[in-house]
């Protein structure tokens, strides 16, 4: 795509992958201390016992720092979809718009609202108002979630749409086939339960902190053993999940997935590569480490034998597998919007017969509109080896966390929490790692797209607003350093409570 | 209405001055967002250059078939 100005591109591409990870920072902690705080707080309603009473307060609190830091930074991506996405905005605008709108009334509506009577409710209203608010407050900004998540879903499935050649938009034709499709519905269970991981990993840091001072003991024994029950649930539900995910993605993302195994020949009975290191090769001797035999096969297609297209399949066509060879795609992409030009061009002269025609070859080629922005076959490949590595890394530690989640709730039970120290000083650190992976979620599920803002359909190239390169670079060190002084103040915010504790009337806790 | 008004302001009055402060984060980061990056920083581009539906889809359209 020579005619676009790929530092320009590359800048507003950056800027949003900048704000989308700082924001990412504080969304997986909201989303799973919400729920946490809910089942304390529940245990305190049930039992009157004053002590979840204190541990709720505590952690509530933290909630609520990282609430107030975080809220509204997702506001910013919405910003420079108008400024520097301005293309992309406008031929998804109708699609966004629902899913967006229905987010802000929920959000205002549910979080504020339940948000004050869950922090100003303590004594001022009845205990059975005050649970539901704690749960509404849950609820709500997993729902909040939903529709942004719904909304990223359709660029990676674009589903439940007809493209107006006559406004270049792309308008709803079934709300349902897009809230429901397969790719929304994997990537809600699976953001979320992984954000609830990160919030029970949290829990149990700060936990074994306290253990480690040798500080409010039955406090943080407690604390972790609702993090671990909900963290193991969660850390189960991710890898269910992230399974489905997989399989949605071998169907919609062909190449996306081949990024994520590395595999460039497709093959039957294909490998996982389970543990190990790439090589630049660009064949299947491009891996060295542990293979788990025909598993890919299984994970994309539920079938040993099934055939798993590679990299090269996608790029150079693979006829025995009726998969279309990149540049027959770009043929007919350029063949569909030559079309909407004539169409248009028809259309304003009164041609009516020819603009149906026209219509006719636009619809005819629309799936592989995208295709006919790119010069060379080799554009639509994906960055294979940071798709890798951060699937890998992810699903790694994915099964770390269910390894540890189960080790804490059986040492809990058995109130062996405290026994060895070299476990609490590595669950301090569990956070950053659990963080890490929800940050290569992102990473894989975006990074794994490119080219695409919306696959097939409209590349990244075409997206952006013609701005100046240096309006985006101002803009984009703006962010830095708001976003790290946003991240700073958290973590001394955040740090200076834990270091308090429990208040001081808690102490007997 | 006045019990809502009065729970609000009891709720902020109360809050210790950690809280406190904290809301002045929120303030100052809301202000910075809306009145200084959106106002000066990110205007709409095509809310910017043009009036009408009719004149964004056109250009939108430009775009997309001059590329």
């Amino acid at each position: 795509m020579e005619q676009f100005n790929i530092e320009l591109v590359d800048w507003s591409r950056a800027q949003f992958a900048l704000t989308a990870i700082y924001h990412w920072f504080f969304v997986p902690l909201t989303l799973g201390l919400s729920f946490i705080v809910a089942f304390m707080y529940t245990i305190y309603y049930k039992t009157h016992d004053e002590k979840w009473k204190h541990i709720t307060k505590f952690w509530m609190k933290l909630f609520g720092i990282n609430f107030a830091i975080g809220v509204a930074t997702g506001i910013i991506l919405e910003f420079e979809f108008g400024t520097n996405w301005s293309n992309y905005s406008w031929i998804v605008g109708d699609i966004f718009g629902a899913p967006l709108a229905i987010e802000g009334i929920l959000a205002f509506f549910l979080e504020s609202t339940f948000i004050a009577v869950m922090f100003f409710g303590w004594d001022r209203v009845s205990k059975k108002f005050h649970l539901l608010s704690f749960w509404l407050v849950a609820f709500g900004s997993n729902l909040s979630a939903l529709w942004i998540l719904i909304a990223n879903a359709w660029m990676q499935n674009p589903v439940g749409t007809n493209f107006n050649p006559d406004t270049v938009r792309n308008e709803m034709t079934n709300f349902f086939e897009i809230a429901l499709s397969p790719t929304a519905v994997f990537k809600f269970l699976h953001t979320v339960s992984q954000a609830y991981i990160v919030g029970a990993l949290f829990v149990v840091s700060v936990s074994a902190w306290f253990l480690l001072k040798n500080r409010h003991v039955l406090f943080a024994k407690k604390s972790i053993l609702i993090a671990s029950v909900f963290g193991l649930l969660a850390s189960i539900f991710v890898a269910l999940t992230g399974d489905s995910s997989a399989y949605d993605v071998a169907q919609k993302q062909p190449m996306k997935l081949a990024a994520m195994e590395a595999i460039y020949n497709g093959e039957k009975n294909a490998d996982l590569y389970a543990f190990g290191f790439l090589n630049d090769n660009k064949d299947n001797d491009n891996f060295k480490g542990i293979r788990l035999p025909s598993m890919l096969s299984i994970m994309a297609f539920r079938d040993a034998d099934a055939f798993v297209p590679g990299i090269n399949d996608i790029v150079n066509g693979n006829a025995e597998q009726g998969i279309l060879p990149a540049e027959t795609r770009m043929a007919k992409g350029r063949l569909a919007i030559q079309a909407l030009a004539d169409y248009n061009k028809a259309k304003k002269e009164g041609n009516t017969e020819l603009a149906n025609q026209k219509l006719q070859l636009l619809e005819e080629n629309y799936a592989h509109f995208g295709y006919g922005y790119f010069k060379d076959k080799e554009e639509i490949v994906p960055p294979v080896k940071l798709t890798f590595y951060s699937f890998h890394i992810m699903v790694g530690l994915g099964l770390f966390f269910i390894v540890f989640f189960a080790w804490m709730l059986y040492a809990s039970i058995k109130d062996k929490v405290g026994k060895y120290k070299w476990v609490l000083q590595l669950s301090v650190w569990t956070f950053l790692l659990g963080i890490i992976a929800s940050e290569l979620g992102w990473v894989v599920a975006e990074v794994g797209r490119q080219p695409w803002t919306i696959q097939d359909l409209l590349p990244v190239g075409i997206s952006t607003s013609h701005l100046s390169v240096g309006t985006v670079q101002t803009t984009f060190f703006m962010f830095l350093v708001l976003f790290t002084v946003l991240l700073i103040a958290e973590i001394k915010i955040m740090l200076t409570q834990i270091k308090k504790g429990p208040e001081e009337g808690d102490s007997h806790v | 209405m006045k019990k809502i008004f009065e729970f609000y302001w009891n709720g902020f009055r109360n809050m210790s001055v950690h809280s406190k402060k904290l809301w002045v984060i929120i303030l100052i980061k809301l202000f910075i967002m809306f009145f200084i990056l959106k106002l000066f920083f990110f205007s709409d581009f095509l809310d910017s250059k043009f009036e009408s539906d009719k004149e964004k889809s056109d250009y939108v359209i430009e775009q997309l078939i001059n590329n």
